[in-house]
């Protein structure tokens, strides 16, 4: 099969209800560069095809001016992502290099992750991209404080869209963009109305393009807390030490195992024994995406850092198990930063 | 899927994917990768010991993991690990647990 990838990137659109999900896709829908794209989508009805349609496949897929396929889902994800796929290697729909999958506003994206990375067939044919989130300027900061799910899509999100921002005065926007930080410290966050959405760019974010998107600064957040009452905290560890791959895999495994649902990510880059480049390390709760080999350190600092958000994990507790492991090549230090 | 043990295909655990000998080159560097699995086992077994397991290699495609009393099981990669060891050990195997951790630093 000719264009398409070996690997099809797969991007979740997530968000709260009523947060812009759908008004961001029916707008994106309509651009020319989302041509190679397949959309699953919950309802047709919901996104207003009807102006952007050239033919109707079938029930549940359509195919739009723009060229992308426009799929609802009904029943299991996997079946109707696989159907996709067989669709594709027959011929029957246009190759498609990239999916787009919209979640239900209630939804937590980790299961459809989870689906990716262990369904037998789409394992071998699909990957995980990026994961977009889109944040109601006006109500976000509540939803963090009470809906979990809020939370979670939040925390695991690669790329923040900031929406109805125009709805809201400034401090409102401000403290939305606070509270999003404060779940979410590093990730690039675009604020809709004022920033260029362009469908490439969001669709083709990648969860790890490279050490300076990594940013890997993680502030101290006082306030978290008390502004969310969720126990939710954010820190980083620096570690002085070159790692032991290894002992690593074997601390961070059974760290997920038991806590996975309390770590809600996991990021850094690590000074691996043995190697001369870093090894960038993505987990959010039990999944964690193949370590990324960057090419060279983004500055003179080869020591490793690791961010978590974790709900309720002191991490004093985190730095001393990681010693204790061994997981440092040598007697070093790991230092918590914030 | 060996007909024998039952172990499907091969690990794709993401502890597999870096790039170093031993470690995701299953095709090319059998003699690193039976090192990297060895080390694995060295380091499971530092925590493992404290629950009366010990791991093994099985024919370099998976671990076994016993108990004292001989209990066994297959298990394929270190995401099946823990879900295998806390079976056997009828108990959680936190690695936040202050017990744990003092035993592991008292015997690096």
């Amino acid at each position: 099969m000719t264009g398409v990838p070996d690997f099809t990137p797969v991007i979740l659109l997530t968000g709260f209800l009523g947060s812009g999900k759908t008004t961001l896709l029916s707008r994106l829908l309509a651009d020319p560069t989302l041509g190679d794209t397949a959309v699953l989508i919950n309802e047709f009805g919901e996104v207003a095809l009807d102006h952007h349609l050239v033919e109707r496949i079938d029930d549940t897929m359509v195919l739009l001016r723009s060229g992308c396929i426009c799929c609802t889902v009904r029943g299991e994800l996997a079946e109707a992502i696989r159907d996709l796929h067989s669709r594709r290697a027959r011929g029957s729909v246009p190759p498609f290099r990239r999916l787009v999958i919209e979640t239900t506003g209630l939804a937590d994206p980790l299961p459809a992750m989870t689906t990716l990375t262990t369904d037998p067939v789409l394992r071998h044919h699909f990957r995980m991209g990026a994961i977009v989130a889109t944040a109601d300027a006006v109500n976000v900061a509540r939803q963090l404080a009470t809906q979990p799910e809020s939370l979670k899509q939040v925390a695991v999100a690669d790329l923040l869209i900031l929406t109805k921002a125009d709805l809201c005065d400034a401090a409102t926007a401000a403290a939305a963009v606070a509270a999003l930080r404060a779940v979410n410290p590093d990730t690039p966050l675009l604020v809709a109305g004022t920033d260029r959405l362009d469908a490439a760019d969001i669709f083709d974010a990648r969860p790890l393009p490279g050490a300076s998107r990594l940013g890997l600064r993680c502030d101290p957040v006082a306030d978290l807390a008390a502004s969310h009452g969720s126990g939710l905290s954010s820190f980083s560890l620096v570690i002085d030490e070159a790692v032991d791959w290894t002992a690593f895999g074997v601390w961070l495994s059974a760290l997920l195992h038991r806590h996975g649902d309390r770590v809600l990510r996991v990021k850094g880059l690590l000074n691996v024994a043995g190697s001369e480049a870093p090894v960038a390390i993505h987990g959010v709760q039990q999944l964690v995406h193949v370590p990324v080999h960057l090419a060279a350190w983004p500055d003179d600092d080869r020591r490793s850092r690791l961010v978590f958000i974790t709900r309720g994990l002191e991490p004093a507790a985190i730095s001393r198990s990681l010693r204790a492991f061994g997981v440092l090549a040598r007697a070093g230090t790991a230092e918590v930063a914030a | 899927m060996c007909a024998l043990c039952g172990v499907l295909g091969a690990s794709e655990h993401w502890a597999d994917a870096h790039a170093r000998p031993g470690a995701f080159t299953r095709n090319t560097g059998p003699l690193e990768r039976r090192r990297e699995r060895a080390r694995r086992v060295t380091a499971a077994n530092r925590v493992l010991g404290a629950f009366g397991m010990v791991l093994s290699d099985w024919q370099g495609s998976a671990f076994l993991l016993a108990t004292r009393t001989g209990k066994t099981v297959l298990v394929g990669d270190l995401g099946h690990l823990w879900v295998s060891a806390e079976a056997l050990a009828g108990r959680a195997l936190d690695p936040l647990d202050p017990a744990l951790l003092q035993r592991l630093e008292a015997a690096p």
